[in-house]
């Protein structure tokens, strides 16, 4: 149902043109302002969390955190439904309530010791997702819930797994050749979606390997530098890390690429401390981007379309122009959700979910959002810092930084404030594969966490002894 | 425990480049909105409109004196239409809505559709269901001296731009043929038809080219002065009508004999041949930057749609162009507005001005939102320079082309032109001036299209625009 034809229903079940005036209009016209308010106190205990020892202070925060995303998921659910006088809406918030209670309550049983603020970020994100994806196409939303619903009971196994596998870091290169076999499948019974050839189509499920082999790619990266980070095998790491870089570039999947190369370098310059490598990484970065921008078309379209999208409106600049639309005239409020014409920005449920979000709920919430992605950054690096085995630092530090780049990578994109190269906002876009790794990427920080703490316990029962 | 924090230092200093990279994204998307987004939401690109016109009533658009330009009715089952009162009479300037927008009406189409009614007011409408006011634009425009060129020019092709030269507001704009934008939906395809010569969807005041004809020896005569500033009033040249430059015959209009001249008395009577010879001593790279300082070949930044005037002769040019160009003929193509421009400059002192249409954008109460202050291109040409131009400019009324507007109470200063853009002698009528001369109000840039003489078609029209903002 349409919005008008619900708009004329409405006005059947309360008789009157005024009663469906004022409902729906104090509706849409207040949820705006709540949720930006709640959003923002949320955001801003993602910060002030911190500050202060008090256990129990921090608890209390932890679960106003839990109400404010009950209360932003159940506000935005009432607009949708409202907009269309859909009872699926109703069924579909009851699925996602009963999932985000659930996954809340179990994580918080395995995951004991594990930052409590890192999974209220991530369901706080997962929700946003959902409800964005609701309004812009239900059957999204749908098979969203799915693949997070199937991810999250996998990710409670993953504490289990880490503990039986301590020896994680033996398979360097068995996670090298791992990775590139599958994103070399791509080459095979590849297929290419908005101009990069890096799915592939099972059935009617399709799935980007470079997803998932970022994640065992950070395996290997950290596997190798923890044994050593002498010259020679900083350059075999060097020199297998790029080929995975250079078959993404290959699959003209620059944003994979970039997010690979960027890890890459952090996790060396950390495990090296050697500042030469990251500045020689950055100088060599520089180079092929040059090299790329003079001789791919495609690369040269990106750029066009970022340092000169109002000449070219209708071609190179389409995209970045139809986002600067939404959210410009979004305004720092919104439009409300329902209000704005998410249709008009290419590829709004996925790598351009951020304009659609800023045009609905506003510039304000959107910036929230982006604070509360740092927010996760943070807590990741926080993590990585109080790992004591070298190979769970390297790890929780790759993820972190994959995981932020990635993040930079969209939210810059979309803004024009660097060029888009197409990739997916984490969590929040509509993918199985974005939505399965990047769960799986909180799971294993926060599950190697839990081992790291495991480990000094005993280490220290040891010493007692 | 020592190992245990290897790396750990490493990490701070990437986490804190990170963030602050983060840091600069937020800052930026908070730029973007505060500052940049007004200009670009207003674009014709961008399909929100409609999703604005539902909560707001698009604001008027009203005349520099209070008169309303273009307003939105809604009928009783809430339909809305934009309604242009004066009808075809500021159609270019204020432009459409309707079938791609143009004008005013493209340039300011968000905040017309933007309310700064209070806040209460507008939540209390929404809540009501009903739309709030937008804002009114307010124009720069005289809607009686609108009026005035706009009978003028009458049934006439042509078009005529006023400026006031102290700050470059538009006072009025007119293009002929001009189409009713009432009606433009049901008439377009009459209007695009190719066989329709009217082209009356063109603005022809800002797009389009004329040769400039003798109104070019404007800048002809400023480059002379500022190569001469000692010796260029003792010019001389001695017109029989005709003259021969390297085989290249020059004549006067009408091969009319106009003895022995100087520069001012060559300004006044419009002797070609004296400034085909002044052309053959001028540095034309120079005299390209001057012409580029007047913004030829340049984008103007002004809100509304326009084509560059052109000027294209290079030091490699012969002496055939060379002598054509600095009398106004040649490949030199100007619109109305910028030949607007180069009067005002002289009007102002030396000093350019960049022409703008909306004065300020206020709500429902009047409260000014937007208030948009007068752009300065810069110092063109010297004070003393355009001291010594507006003189000659008087003396084309007192003993030129144009003493037809001596009987006018103040003193005015103008040149006359005569465009001949066909090998039949077929002319176009111009005048640009300015006056009063002394202090200068209003400066006019008049081109009718296949008239004849300037002082015969152009004059009067000019004389009807003065008349009606000064007298």
């Amino acid at each position: 149902m349409d919005k008008k034809e619900a708009a004329k229903k409405l006005i059947e079940m309360f008789g009157s043109l005024n009663a469906i005036g004022v409902i729906h209009s104090i509706v849409v016209e207040l949820s705006k302002y709540a949720i930006i308010l709640l959003f923002a106190v949320y955001t801003w205990h993602c910060f002030t969390v911190f500050f202060g020892k008090n256990a129990e202070r921090k608890e209390a925060v932890y679960h106003r955190q839990n109400k404010i995303m009950y209360a932003i998921h159940f506000i935005c659910s009432l607009v949708l439904y409202l907009n269309s006088l859909d009872g699926k809406v109703v069924l579909l918030y009851l699925a996602q309530f009963a999932f985000l209670f659930f996954v809340n309550k179990a994580y918080l049983y395995v995951y004991q010791n594990a930052s409590k603020l890192v999974l209220n970020n991530m369901l706080m994100l997962l929700m946003i997702g959902f409800v964005m994806l609701g309004r812009i196409n239900q059957a999204y939303a749908i098979r969203q819930l799915v693949f997070a619903v199937a991810i999250c009971l996998v990710g409670l196994f993953i504490p289990l797994l880490i503990e039986k596998f301590h020896y994680f870091d033996r398979f360097g290169k068995v996670y090298a050749v791992l990775g590139i076999f599958m994103l070399a499948l791509v080459f095979v019974i590849g297929k290419s979606i908005y101009g990069a050839k890096n799915w592939i189509v099972i059935g009617s499920f399709a799935m980007q390997p470079s997803e998932f082999v970022k994640i065992i790619y950070v395996f290997f990266i950290s596997a190798m530098l923890a044994k050593s980070a002498e010259f020679r095998n900083v350059v075999i790491t060097g020199a297998i890390a790029g080929i995975h870089v250079l078959i993404l570039v290959g699959e003209r999947d620059l944003g994979a690429a970039l997010i690979y190369y960027f890890t890459f370098l952090a996790v060396l310059y950390v495990a090296s401390r050697q500042p030469l490598y990251l500045g020689a990484g950055f100088g060599a970065g520089a180079i092929a981007a040059v090299i790329a921008w003079k001789f791919f078309s495609h690369v040269q379209r990106r750029v066009t379309a970022w340092s000169d999208p109002w000449g070219t409106l209708d071609d190179e600049g389409f995209q970045v122009t139809q986002s600067l639309f939404a959210i410009g005239t979004g305004g720092w409020f919104g439009m409300g959700l329902g209000e704005g014409l998410p249709g008009k920005i290419p590829i709004a449920e996925s790598d351009f979910i951020f304009s659609a979000i800023s045009e609905e709920l506003g510039a304000f919430f959107a910036i929230c959002l982006v604070l509360v992605e740092v927010s996760c950054f943070i807590l990741f690096i926080n993590i990585a810092l109080k790992m004591t085995r070298r190979f769970y630092k390297l790890t929780a530090l790759g993820l972190a930084i994959e995981y932020i780049f990635q993040v930079f990578l969209t939210i810059g994109g979309v803004t024009k404030f660097i060029p888009s190269t197409g990739v997916t906002l984490p969590l929040v876009s509509y993918g199985g594969s974005s939505v399965i790794s990047t769960v799986i990427l909180f799971c294993i920080i926060q599950g190697m966490y839990v081992l790291n703490c495991q480990e000094e316990e005993n280490i220290e029962r040891e010493a007692a002894r | 425990m020592k190992e245990r924090q290897q790396g750990n230092r490493q990490i701070m200093i990437l986490t804190y480049s990170i963030s602050f990279v983060f840091l600069c994204m937020a800052g930026y998307l908070a730029y973007f909105m505060a500052v940049q987004s007004q200009k670009v939401i207003n674009n014709p690109y961008n399909k929100r409109q409609e999703v604005l016109a539902k909560k707001v009533q698009k604001g008027k658009i009203v005349s520099a004196d209070g008169k309303v330009l273009a307003k939105t009715e809604t009928d009783k089952e809430g339909n809305d239409t934009r309604v242009y009162p004066y009808h075809d009479m500021f159609c270019h300037i204020v432009g459409r809505e309707k079938n791609s927008m143009t004008g005013i009406e493209g340039q300011q189409c968000y905040p017309l559709l933007t309310s700064h009614a209070n806040p209460l007011k507008q939540l209390g409408n929404t809540l009501r269901g009903q739309k709030s006011p937008g804002d009114t634009v307010v124009t720069t425009l005289d809607y009686n001296l609108q009026k005035a060129a706009y009978n003028a020019l009458g049934g006439q092709k042509g078009a005529v731009v006023a400026l006031e030269p102290k700050t470059g507001k538009i006072l009025a704009m007119v293009s002929k043929p001009a189409y009713d934008p009432n009606h433009v939906t049901e008439n377009w395809e009459a209007l695009t038809k190719d066989s329709n010569e009217d082209s009356a969807l063109l603005n022809r005041a800002t797009q389009g080219l004329y040769p400039p004809g003798s109104t070019f020896k404007v800048l002809t005569a400023i480059e002379y002065i500022q190569e001469n500033p000692n010796s260029y009033q003792k010019f001389h040249y001695d017109c029989k009508g005709s003259d021969s430059f390297s085989g290249n015959v020059i004549n006067c209009y009408g091969k009319t004999v106009h003895g022995s001249l100087d520069l001012q008395s060559a300004f006044a009577k419009s002797c070609n041949g004296a400034f085909a010879k002044i052309g053959t001593t001028l540095d034309i790279s120079d005299f390209r930057k001057l012409t580029e300082k007047f913004m030829f070949n340049k984008e103007i930044s002004v809100d509304f749609e326009y084509n560059k005037s052109r000027f294209s002769l290079t030091k490699d040019s012969d002496i055939g162009e060379l002598t054509q160009t600095v009398m106004g003929q040649g490949k030199t193509m100007i619109t109305p507005l910028e030949n607007a421009m180069i009067a005002a400059t002289v009007a102002n002192q030396g000093k350019m001005m960049i022409p703008y249409a909306v004065d300020h954008v206020e709500n429902d109460v009047g409260q000014v939102v937007t208030q948009y202050e007068p752009k300065e291109k810069g110092q063109i040409i010297e004070k003393s320079v355009a001291k010594k131009v507006k003189r000659m400019m008087q003396a084309v009324v007192t003993e030129g082309t144009a003493r037809s507007l001596q009987s006018l109470s103040f003193s005015i200063a103008g040149k006359t032109g005569s465009a001949e853009f066909d090998s039949e002698g077929t002319s176009h009528a111009w005048f640009i001036g300015f006056a009063p001369a002394d202090n200068p109000e209003i400066a006019v840039s008049i081109v009718v299209e296949g008239a004849g003489t300037g002082s015969e078609y152009a004059i009067p029209i000019a004389k009807r625009l003065f008349e009606e903002y000064l007298g």
